[in-house]
Parts: C-alpha cells; sequence; structure tokens
C-alpha cells in the first residue's frame, strides 16, 4: 500500500522501468564488445584515416567503449603531434 | 523427416527442462512420434522431470561411443507409446561429445521421430554447442528478470552467428499481479529488448512444483495454468494459430476471497 502511495506521488519509478534501463546499457555494451583483436583492427583503421590529416603519437592512441549516464560511447584519445598545415 | 528443436537460456533454472518435458508431453498427446534428447551431460534431468529415472540403462554417451544401440538406449514413456528419452550420461562431462557427433545423432533420430526435442544445458561452452549442433530451430526460454534477459540476448547472438533459423522466445514464470503493479517486465518490453519472434507465455503456477515432484508434466493436468500455456505452445509448434493467452491477475482481494472458500478460479 506504501509503495502505491509512493508511486502515486511519483516519489518511486516503478522497478520494471528501472530493469529495463538498466538492460538496455549492459546489452549495447554486451552487443558491443569486440575481440580485443577486432578493437586492434579498429584502432590501426582509425589511426590510418586520422594520420592523412595529421601527426599523431601512435603510443598514446586510445580507443575504448566509455559509459556514461545513460549512454555507450566509443571513446578515442589521440595525441596529436603535429598538425599539417593545409594546402588549399 | 522430423524436425530438431534445441531448448536453451544461457542462464540456468528458467525452466528449459520444465519446457523441453511439456512440449514433449503435449506433442506425444497430440499424437506425434517425440523423442528427447538430454543434452545435459553430467547434470542429467529430463529423466526425473519425466519420471523415467528408474528405467535407464543406457545414455546419449553410450550411443555416441558405440557401446549401445539408439533403440537400446531409448526410453519408452509410461504415458505415451510415441514418447521416447535419451538421457545424458551422469558420470562423464561436456567433452564426451563432439557437435559432429550429435550432429549426426540428431539427423539419425529425425528419420524415425516427428520431432526431436534437445535439453541444452546452461552455459555458452562446449555443452551448448553439443546442443545446438544437430537443431534446425531454437526456442529460447527466458524469465522477466534481468539477468535472464541478458543471457538469453547473449545466447540468440551466438545463435544468430551460426545462421541457424532465427530463435523463437517462451517468456517463463510471469506474474500477472507484478507486471500490473509496474514490478515486472511485460511481454512487450522482453520482445522489445530480445526483438525475437514470441512462441510463447508460461504464467508463474506452483502445480510445477508439483509436477516436478511427481514426474508428470503439468501440459497433462487441465487445471494448470502453465499447463494450458504449454498445450498452446505445443498447437504452435504445430503450425497451428493459437492466440496468447490472457493472463490473469489472481492477487486481488475478492480472488484471494474465493481461493479461502475453496472456489478456485
Amino acid at each position: 500500500m506504501f509503495d502505491l502511495f509512493a508511486r502515486v506521488f511519483g516519489r518511486e519509478d516503478a522497478s520494471k522501468d528501472v530493469a529495463k534501463e538498466r538492460l538496455r546499457l549492459v546489452l549495447v555494451h554486451d552487443r558491443a564488445s569486440l575481440s580485443p583483436q577486432a578493437l586492434e583492427n579498429l584502432k590501426n583503421d582509425l589511426l590510418k584515416v586520422i594520420s592523412e590529416y595529421m601527426d599523431i603519437d601512435d603510443e598514446g592512441f586510445r580507443v575504448d567503449f566509455s559509459r556514461h549516464d545513460d549512454a555507450m560511447a566509443l571513446v578515442a584519445n589521440i595525441p596529436i603531434r603535429n598538425v599539417k598545415r593545409h594546402s588549399v | 523427416m522430423g524436425e530438431a528443436i534445441v531448448i536453451t537460456s544461457g542462464k540456468g533454472g528458467v525452466g528449459k527442462t520444465t519446457t523441453t518435458a511439456n512440449l514433449g508431453a503435449g506433442l506425444a498427446k497430440a499424437g506425434q512420434k517425440v523423442a528427447l534428447i538430454d543434452a545435459d551431460i553430467g547434470l542429467r534431468n529430463l529423466d526425473v522431470v519425466m519420471g523415467l529415472e528408474n528405467r535407464i540403462v543406457y545414455d546419449l554417451v553410450d550411443v555416441v561411443e558405440g557401446f549401445a544401440k539408439l533403440k537400446h538406449a531409448l526410453i519408452k514413456d509410461k504415458r505415451f507409446e510415441n514418447l521416447y528419452l535419451l538421457p545424458a550420461a551422469q558420470t562423464r562431462d561436456k567433452t564426451a561429445v563432439s557437435p559432429e557427433q550429435m550432429h549426426e545423432l540428431v539427423s539419425h533420430m529425425k528419420e524415425e521421430f516427428d520431432y526431436v526435442l534437445i535439453d541444452s544445458p546452461a552455459g555458452i561452452e562446449q555443452g551448448f554447442k553439443n546442443a545446438v549442433a544437430g537443431a534446425d530451430k531454437a526456442i529460447v526460454v527466458a524469465t522477466p528478470e534481468v539477468s535472464s534477459v541478458r543471457d538469453a540476448d547473449r545466447i540468440i547472438g551466438l545463435l544468430e552467428a551460426q545462421e541457424k533459423h532465427k530463435p523463437f522466445l517462451i517468456i517463463n514464470r510471469i506474474r500477472a499481479s507484478m507486471v500490473k503493479k509496474g514490478d515486472m517486465m511485460d511481454i512487450d518490453d522482453m520482445i522489445e529488448i530480445l526483438a525475437i519472434e514470441l512462441l510463447g507465455v508460461v504464467p508463474d503456477d506452483e502445480f510445477i512444483v508439483v509436477s516436478t515432484n511427481r514426474g508428470e508434466p503439468a501440459v497433462l493436468n487441465p487445471q494448470s495454468k502453465a499447463g494450458e500455456a504449454y498445450r498452446n505452445i505445443t498447437r504452435r509448434l504445430q503450425g497451428e494459430n493459437v492466440p496468447m493467452m490472457k493472463l490473469d491477475d489472481d492477487s486481488g482481494f475478492l480472488n484471494r476471497l474465493r481461493k479461502l472458500m475453496g472456489f478456485k478460479s
């Protein structure tokens, strides 16, 4: 009865909504999980593309999944050594 | 040529074995020739759920290793003469058979049976791979809980990677009273998350405990709600179009009063 009271006055979320939201996040992570080899391939491909535009430090280059409050993101940390001069 | 269906889930304890037993008994009652394979080597249980534990002589590993003939290892059910069980070995482990051997065994059994139902062990390792190897279709059993849905999602991913027929979902142990209060994920929530076709919904039913105690599948009991759900699933498996059962909430005051007074709804 107290539960119902609390819910009517918006003090507590229905727990199934909590479950759904948590599942949504965890499944994005589960489904996106790449094997270490695949993550390495992704990193090398990114490196190749970005290198066409700037000189980057491939030692400090990091790619990882990161979890924010309500979203998953692929976060790349790419230290730049030097930016090529625009020829156009 | 029959059809082989694996019943799997990822997570343990969500009702794979109960589902296999009930669908097997339901299909046999409908006149189909059915074989059940317990693929949970080392932790066999389909025999006790079916009430056939006293009749085991040979098992799956004996057949695969050529120690026994299939027809000698198959146990005939007590209730239906067109229902058979191939029990798992209890003193071996999952590595005692290979996916190739399972594939060959199941293909062979499909020649003789209309349905071959394979009860998969929990997990995603070799036991799961063995269970899935010979199957044409897969049924994923999940309960409306975060851990079960997460594991089901993983299993669906693995099944899809094998390019099998897209798996079907059975939602097990749903409780209408909790769904109504918003404290349990409902059917739509589960389908939205898992994105596969729904084959059936089985309500949480105390009678399942009773039926397992006795070794009598609930599908044979006309009063059991879970039994009714399994009967519907059995008909859907045979190609019939059966509407989803309405889940009634029996937690209300009037219902409890009715139950107390013996008018069981």
